[in-house]
This record gives structure tokens, C-alpha cells and sequence, in this order.
């Protein structure tokens, strides 16, 4: 098992030097290894240092992030098909995001507003599936479903309304796209701080799992933990989104690929969902950099291809 | 060793104005069984005791302490239940489901140890399912599944046991296998607390019997005491003949519809 976690730390090793060689310009490794002895060409320094080492480790951090989210709200929800996003977590952070371009801010601005939209999501949900007597799952499912339509159609509703100059930006951000992080530091402290944080916890997720009174059963101060997962995924997924807008597809299919080689041992599925996340999601925003270089897609675009597929795959063959 | 003890406990089964309080006094050594008709409270009763469910009034004391006083990985070390009904929402082996018995005892830290998967392998093999530990639990049988439960409360291994129907799907040869089993924890200073159906695994099994009636009275004692004919033909409203066999009454219900 701890090798299975090697060969993922390996895996994300080398897909990070992939994502620094390749590009626009393609470096070779001496001269890769070269800068990180401290030395080679100007140009190359500031190719690989200012820009594509930011973005590649605001990549992995936004993967990981999303990855271990989708994990911990499948154990949550005692649903396979939950993912980050399924409490409209990210339509809150979309129509925060929005307004603050709508109203012409700039980056940062647009991030706290985006950070801020989904902590609203996640009290708005938390709250009215609450209601008068305890949640549950299921209810706790549907008021989430129902809440992320109706952000989607708010965002419908100010895409409409927006002159057509402001759209590509938003369009982009709605897509998910990685140039958008100014920083990766945030992310990657969050993301590892968080990884720390649960992965005690992680044998009572695995208890969690068998429903909450056999948790109950064996010692599991359940609400309590649902809670500390719920705050905690919520923030994960917010973090995500306030640093490369709504990625798709990594928070739903990153956990179940583990799970089928794995196993569900939440001990090995968290640490691991953090290194594979953070690695398809570099893989893929090194794709939306060079497919149609000098151009770039959008990250989000790349992942949903990889991920419509491969989760309909999953699906088939879980019967 | 460990007891349990209500006072004037009424349990809270829904729909259901009032109820009859409950003052039990349950000893180590001793096997309880609990009878009564579908819907008379019996599972209630059992998550009640485990302090899964609010009482409507009343208490429960374990080893002389308020049990809703104790923390609840405190408590899982000293009573442990087998529900009548689990989910398994996730793909888990049986060897996995049996280590989580061993979760009230480890730290966060921690992981199982050789111990652990030593003990957890020995009740596999007190249930006949140690064959089936890399099994996927979903592709076992009901009753296959229904011994790995209770082998997953003999390795978490608490002074208290309660199980909820732990002969459900079980084959004639396993049933008295288990019920054996409980005598023999009983017999090293283990309390059991059981529900079951068979009013004969009862009468044979049992030291003690609770006697649960839909209106909610209740009734209960001895086994040989609380086992008359009279009483359990009124618990189930259903006709019974009984006969003495091998030392132990055995309870057949006559063929006809009861009076109306």
C-alpha cells in the first residue's frame, strides 16, 4: 500500500517535469536540470521559474484538491457519484466570480468573490437541508442538486446580460483554466494542511462508510466527523475554484479509479487522490498548453474529454 | 465484566402514546432474549441500550455510569451490537469488515497490527467464514453475511453484546453454532442481549427473557419462568402446543387461525 503511494509520488514527479519541458518553447532536461542547479540561460530561468513552475504547481494543487474533495463527499454522501461539486458548491463560486468581473474588478478581487460565493453555497445548502428535523444523505443530496440549478440558471441569466466584450474571460473561467491562478502557494498549503488534518481521521471515514449508526456502533462520534468533512471538503472545493475556476471531472472519477485498484481504504484513497489529482490535472493543463500552442484551451475542457469517457467506462463496467 | 441497567427506560417507538418502563438489571454471564410480535419495539430497544436513540424517558447505566455521560469510543469498547440491517454502500472484503471491530481500540495513528488481523482471523473461523476473508462482502449469501457481522463484534470484542436477530438467514447448523457461541462468551463473563424469533432457540439458549407486547407492556425474568405457554400464546396472539424435549420446552404453533 505505501508503494502504491511511492509509485503515485514517482508518477506526479515526472508528470511535473513534463509539464516544465513542454510548452511553446520545449526545453531539454540538461538544461531543465541546469536551472535547477541554479544556473543556464536567462530566458530559460525566467520561462521556467516565473511562469511555468507557478502554473504547473497551481495545477497539481487545484487536482489534488478537487480529487480529495470528491472523496470525502462520496464518504459523506454514501454516494459513488458525488463529486465536489454536487452541492453547488461551484455554481455559488461561478456567480460570485461573475459579478465580480461583471462589475470590473480585478484578479483578486474576482477570487475573494469567487471564495465568497462558495462559502455561501455551502451554508445555504447545509442550511436548508437541515430544515426543521436532522439531514440526511439523501436530503442533503437533493437540496444540493436543486440549489446548483439554480445557480446555473443565474449564470445563464448574467451570461445573457453581459455586453459581449466581457464574455471570453468569464467564458474561460466558467471552463476552468489554470493561467487564472496568480499563485499556486494558497492551493498547495491548503492541500497538503488538509491532507495532515484527515488523514487520523481517515480509519473513522472508513467506519463512516458502513452507514452512521454502525459508525455509531464502533465508537464514531458521527456528527461531529460529518461535519469536520463537510466544512473541511467545502473549503477544499473552494479553494479549487477560486484558483483555476470549476474543473470538472477530477473530484468524481480521480477517487473511483483509485478505489478500483486500491481498494476503499480511505487511509491510502485520500493520500492518493491528492497525488493522482494533482497529476491528471497537470497532465491535462500541459495539453490545453500545447495542443494548439501558441493557443491555449481551456484546462476544464481537456479534463471533461478525459472524463466523460472514462467515467461512462466505469459506469458500464460496475454493472 | 460489565452490566447494563435501566431505570424507568421507555423506549421511543413512534406512534405509540406511551410505554411500559423498563427497570433491567443485565449481568455478566447472562443471555438475554428478547421476544415480542413484528413492530413491538424490539430493534428500538436494542439501539436504545446502545445509545443510538434517545430514550423517551428513563436512563441506562453501564458499569455504574450514565451511558449518554460516556464517550462514544468509550462506550464501543465495552457493548458492541450486531444490527439487523446494514448498508453497504461501498465494495469492502470480509477480512476488511471484520477489522473494523478493531477500530474503538486503536488510536488515530494507528494502524491494524498482526494482533488485530490475528484476532480478527479467529472469529472469521469461530463463524466458518475465514475461508471467504478476500471475499467481497456483496457477493456473499445472507447468511454468510450475517456471521461475518457477528464476527465482526467478536473482534471488536466488548463485555456487552447486543444482537439484533443474529440467527436471520442462518442454516439450522449455524444457528446453533452461533447460539453456542454466545453461550460460551456468556461463559467467560460476557452479558448478551439478543431478539430473536424462535421462541425454541430461546427456551433452549436462554437464561433470561424479555417479553415485549405491541401495546408496549413488557414483561420479563428467568427463562423458565417467563416461558409460559399462557403468556407467549398472548405475546404472538397465536395458538401454541408445547411438549418437553431433551429438558426444554419446545413451542409448536397449532395449524388453525387464532379466534378472531
Amino acid at each position: 500500500m505505501i508503494r502504491s503511494l511511492l509509485c503515485l509520488g514517482v508518477l506526479s514527479l515526472v508528470a511535473v517535469v513534463l509539464a516544465m519541458a513542454l510548452g511553446s518553447v520545449t526545453i531539454p532536461l540538461p538544461d531543465l536540470w541546469q536551472v535547477v542547479l541554479g544556473e543556464g540561460s536567462a530566458l530559460h530561468r525566467t520561462l521556467l521559474i516565473d511562469l511555468r513552475l507557478p502554473r504547473t504547481l497551481a495545477a497539481f494543487a487545484t487536482g489534488g484538491l478537487l480529487a480529495v474533495a470528491g472523496a470525502l463527499m462520496q464518504v459523506l454522501l454514501r454516494n459513488p457519484l458525488a463529486d465536489p461539486y454536487v452541492l453547488g458548491l461551484s455554481g455559488g463560486a461561478a456567480v460570485g466570480a461573475l459579478l465580480a468581473m461583471l462589475a470590473g474588478m480585478g484578479t483578486l478581487l474576482i477570487s475573494g468573490s469567487a471564495f465568497a460565493g462558495a462559502m455561501l453555497a455551502t451554508v445555504l445548502v447545509f442550511g436548508l437541508a437541515h430544515g426543521t428535523g436532522s439531514w440526511t444523505p439523501s436530503r442533503l443530496l437533493l437540496t444540493g442538486v436543486v440549489v446548483a440549478a439554480g445557480w446555473g440558471a443565474v449564470i445563464t441569466l448574467m451570461l445573457a446580460l453581459t455586453p459581449s466584450y466581457k464574455l471570453p474571460g468569464m467564458l474561460y473561467w466558467l471552463m476552468g483554466d489554470v493561467s487564472y491562478a496568480r499563485s499556486p502557494w494558497p492551493a498547495l498549503i491548503v492541500l497538503i494542511i488538509s491532507v495532515g488534518l484527515i488523514l487520523p481521521l481517515a480509519r473513522n471515514l472508513n467506519v463512516l462508510a458502513r452507514g452512521p449508526m454502525q459508525a455509531a456502533a464502533l465508537g464514531v462520534s458521527v456528527r461531529p466527523l460529518e461535519w469536520t468533512i463537510y466544512v473541511l471538503a467545502s473549503l477544499l472545493t473552494a479553494t479549487a475554484v477560486t484558483t483555476a475556476g470549476s474543473i470538472g471531472f477530477v473530484g468524481l472519477i480521480v477517487p473511483h479509479m483509485l478505489r478500483l485498484v486500491l481498494g476503499n481504504d480511505q487511509r491510502i484513497i485520500l493520500p492518493a487522490s491528492a497525488l493522482a489529482g494533482g497529476t491528471l490535472l497537470v497532465l491535462a493543463d500541459t495539453l490545453a498548453r500545447t495542443v494548439i500552442a501558441p493557443e491555449q484551451l481551456p484546462v476544464g475542457v481537456i479534463t471533461a474529454l478525459l472524463g466523460v469517457p472514462t467515467f461512462l467506462y466505469l459506469l458500464h463496467r460496475s454493472r | 465484566m460489565s452490566t447494563l441497567r435501566t431505570h424507568d427506560l421507555i423506549i421511543n417507538v413512534p406512534g405509540r402514546p406511551d410505554g411500559f418502563s423498563l427497570n433491567l438489571n443485565i449481568e455478566p454471564g447472562q443471555i438475554w432474549g428478547v421476544l415480542g410480535p413484528n413492530g413491538a419495539g424490539k430493534t428500538t430497544l436494542m439501539h436504545t441500550l446502545a445509545g443510538l436513540l434517545p430514550a423517551r424517558s428513563g436512563q441506562i447505566v453501564l458499569n455504574d455510569i450514565l451511558l449518554k455521560e460516556q464517550k462514544r469510543r468509550h462506550i464501543a469498547r465495552q457493548l458492541g451490537l450486531v444490527f439487523q440491517e446494514r448498508q453497504d454502500s461501498f465494495p469492502a472484503t470480509v477480512m476488511e469488515t471484520a477489522l473494523i471491530g478493531r477500530h474503538p481500540w486503536l488510536s488515530p495513528w494507528e494502524s491494524e497490527q498482526g494482533e488485530d488481523q490475528a484476532r480478527a482471523a479467529q472469529a472469521l473461523t469461530a463463524l466458518d467464514v475465514n475461508h471467504l476473508s478476500d471475499r467481497l462482502l456483496n457477493t456473499l449469501s445472507g447468511g454468510e453475511r450475517q456471521r461475518v457481522a457477528i464476527a465482526t463484534l467478536m473482534t471488536q470484542n466488548p463485555d456487552i453484546w447486543l444482537l439484533d436477530e443474529p440467527t436471520n438467514h442462518l442454516d439450522l447448523h449455524h444457528q446453533v453454532k452461533v447460539m453456542n457461541l454466545l453461550a460460551d462468551q456468556a461463559g467467560t463473563g460476557k452479558t448478551v442481549f439478543l431478539c430473536l424469533h424462535d421462541l425454541n432457540l430461546a427456551a433452549r439458549w436462554c437464561s433470561h427473557v424479555l417479553l415485549l407486547y405491541t401495546s408496549g407492556d413488557a414483561c420479563w425474568g428467568p427463562a423458565e419462568t417467563m416461558l409460559e405457554p399462557s403468556a407467549l400464546e398472548q405475546l404472538y396472539d397465536q395458538k401454541l402446543i408445547t411438549v418437553e424435549v431433551d429438558g426444554a420446552s419446545l413451542f409448536v404453533p397449532v395449524r388453525s387461525a387464532p379466534k378472531p
